[in-house]
């Protein structure tokens, strides 16, 4: 690298190159840090001037954070936040779970159980992936309140589920298993031919080959995906409204927050603070797995 | 104020609905597991079929399959769903301004964002390539995907947020216009204006996958091809234009249909920021308002299934160069 000339292998990295980056990067981050900033400033300070004065006297204070989190908070209910984050984890967790434990089985068995549909049915799932949810809200949230009826006759009874976690976590599943699925075969189907049959010429059957081999060698891929529809999940509003609206009882985090920035406006004491606690649990996922992350999407996008 | 036992008397039930999930899961497959490794010949070859791939088939069509042909048919009853009208939900919807105007707007969205969004994220990625401190750009710039737009949406509220001209600034941005002594304004209630500032919010989260995604294909051009270009004397701009966007050509049309994907479907920013007042409104909310807010169950089906027909066409070409990367 020495002997070349500077900059010969990065075609960009002139110090304008490296000026615009940083200015992005430095927008991309300064709407953020305006929030973190309010949240800690006093309701006075907040309504009369803006935050980026906050640095000549400083005066900072937790009020804010202890308002929303353990006190009525505005109109943030009479137990703070903590139960709708409790709710977030409770959609959440079971919604990840499920779609990525179902989806690598399924993924499994369309790369490497030959029957009859294998390729129709992989098309299939790809082409209900493009399916826009919005198509199937209203449907769906009624066959949990009614079951499905076809002339007359109830083909499949109701699910009592209507007003709990699982009309949330339900939906999340189905919706998000056609993306698994397909990033998931991108990957189990890339595993090497040869190391799968040799284990099946050794008489281990299709569970044997699963727990020895797809599923160790596919975890990091696993993860991925698990954090990508975690974070996809968590940050979901769509579904909440429809499938948890109504009852504060069963509502997640951005479902709070978004009825909190509609009503309480411009409580910036309030909404501050309580942004700043929604989006703090999928932070620090991001951050502690950022590498997994990234390289989970790469298995589904781009091809080396 | 909170009392710790309430909280916990709350909570538990949630954390053991949880817990059941878990182990009902893992539970009922290991024992399945074990039954079927038991099961020998041909006969395997079904159970695996039926323990692996009929759950999640059960699903898909639960939650997507049956119920986006229920909604197809939806669209063509009327508003309490009674009676058959043909394509008059259609036909009205149409005709009324403010869906045209949701129509024209969601367009406007599907154009401008994914090109800007892509346009960025491949700048950003090749200018970003072997950068010193590269990371640390990158995670700042791909941090706000970590971001429910529902946040996003909040935290420019706050940008946005308007004041007097002669009053003190609680946004940065009406700070600026102060700073450049311009009048300053309600960004979000300054039509046609509003939806350019609106979208800023999309692309500020979506830019940095774009990038991260971009990034990684880049970084996966052999060096050889690149060096031969050098040695050609191709550097900066024309090494980008006649070696980077050709090589990473797939992964650009995959980061520009997902925004196309994503802006059609777009949803959360307009409801927690505007809720489709001041002229912003988009078929996603506006659907979303027929159905759940109108009670208007044939129309609100009627522009569901208008999303996906723009769908359709991305979904074709996708399917279409799949099969070919297959074949191969």
């Amino acid at each position: 690298m020495a002997t070349k000339a500077p900059g010969a292998n990065r075609p960009f990295t002139s110090p304008i190159a490296s000026l615009v980056v940083t200015v992005i990067a430095v927008l991309w981050t300064v709407p953020t840090f305006g929030l973190v900033v309010t949240s800690f400033r006093k309701k006075e300070d907040i309504v009369s001037s803006g935050w980026w004065n906050a640095f000549k006297n400083p005066a900072f204070t937790f009020d804010n954070f202890r308002a929303v989190l353990f006190e009525s908070g505005g109109t943030v209910g009479e137990q703070g936040m903590i139960p709708f984050a409790v709710n977030s984890l409770a959609i959440t967790i079971p919604a990840v779970l499920l779609s990525v434990g179902f989806g690598l089985m399924a993924a499994y068995a369309l790369a490497w159980i030959p029957f009859r549909f294998s390729d129709q049915v992989f098309y299939g799932l790809f082409a209900l992936q493009g399916v826009p949810l919005q198509l199937s809200l209203l449907p769906l949230l009624t066959f949990f309140a009614t079951g499905v009826q076809l002339f007359g006759q109830t083909i499949f009874p109701q699910l009592h589920i209507v007003g709990t976690l699982a009309a949330v976590w339900l939906p999340h599943t189905m919706f998000g298993l056609p993306l698994v699925i397909y990033l998931l075969h991108n990957f189990v189907s890339a595993l090497p031919r040869e190391l799968l049959e040799a284990a099946r010429i050794d008489g281990a059957n299709h569970f044997d080959v699963f727990r020895r081999i797809i599923l160790p060698l596919s975890l990091p891929a696993v993860a991925s995906i698990a954090i990508f529809q975690f974070l996809w999940i968590w940050n979901d509003l769509l579904v909440a409204l429809v499938f948890a609206g109504g009852t504060d009882d069963v509502a997640p985090l951005t479902l709070h927050l978004a009825n909190l920035g509609g009503s309480l406006g411009s409580h910036w004491e309030n909404v501050a603070p309580a942004a700043l606690v929604s989006i703090i649990i999928p932070l620090i996922v991001f951050f502690s797995l950022q590498r997994y992350f990234v390289r989970g999407l790469l298995a589904g996008s781009v091809k080396s | 104020m909170i009392t710790w036992s309430s909280l916990f008397a709350s909570s538990w039930p949630k954390i053991a609905q949880i817990l059941t999930v878990v182990i009902i899961f893992f539970g009922f497959y290991g024992v399945a597991f074990a039954a079927g490794a038991r099961i020998k010949g041909k006969k395997q070859n079904n159970i695996a079929l039926g323990l692996f791939l009929v759950p999640a088939l059960i699903l898909v069509m639960t939650g997507l399959g049956i119920p986006a042909i229920q909604t197809l048919m939806e669209s063509f009853k009327s508003a309490d769903s009674s009676k058959w009208v043909g394509l008059a939900n259609y036909s009205n919807a149409i005709k009324d301004p403010d869906i045209r105007l949701a129509f024209a707007n969601t367009i406007a969205w599907v154009v401008i964002c994914p090109a800007i969004v892509t346009t960025l994220g491949i700048s950003l990625a090749t200018m970003l390539n072997k950068m010193k401190r590269e990371a640390v750009a990158k995670s700042l710039i791909f941090m706000p995907m970590a971001i429910s737009f529902v946040g996003g949406s909040l935290i420019w509220n706050l940008m946005y947020s308007f004041q007097e001209q002669t009053d003190p600034q609680t946004g940065l941005i009406g700070q600026f216009f102060v700073w450049l002594h311009i009048d300053v304004k309600h960004l979000l209630l300054w039509s046609p204006w509003n939806n350019l500032f609106l979208m800023v919010i999309y692309i500020w989260g979506f830019t940095g996958f774009a990038m991260v995604i971009l990034s990684a294909a880049i970084k996966g051009i052999p060096s050889e091809i690149e060096e031969a270009a050098q040695l050609d004397g191709a550097t900066g701009i024309k090494l980008f234009r006649t070696i980077t966007v050709p090589m990473v050509r797939t992964t650009i049309i995959v980061v520009l249909t997902t925004a196309m994907v994503g802006t059609l479907k777009l949803f959360d920013v307009i409801h927690t920021t505007t809720g489709g007042n001041f002229k912003t409104d988009v078929l996603s909310n506006r659907m979303f308002d027929e159905n759940f807010v109108y009670l208007n169950y044939g129309r609100g089906s009627a522009l569901a299934v208008l999303i996906f027909l723009g769908v359709i066409p991305i979904t074709y070409y996708n399917i279409r160069s799949l099969r070919l990367e297959r074949k191969h």
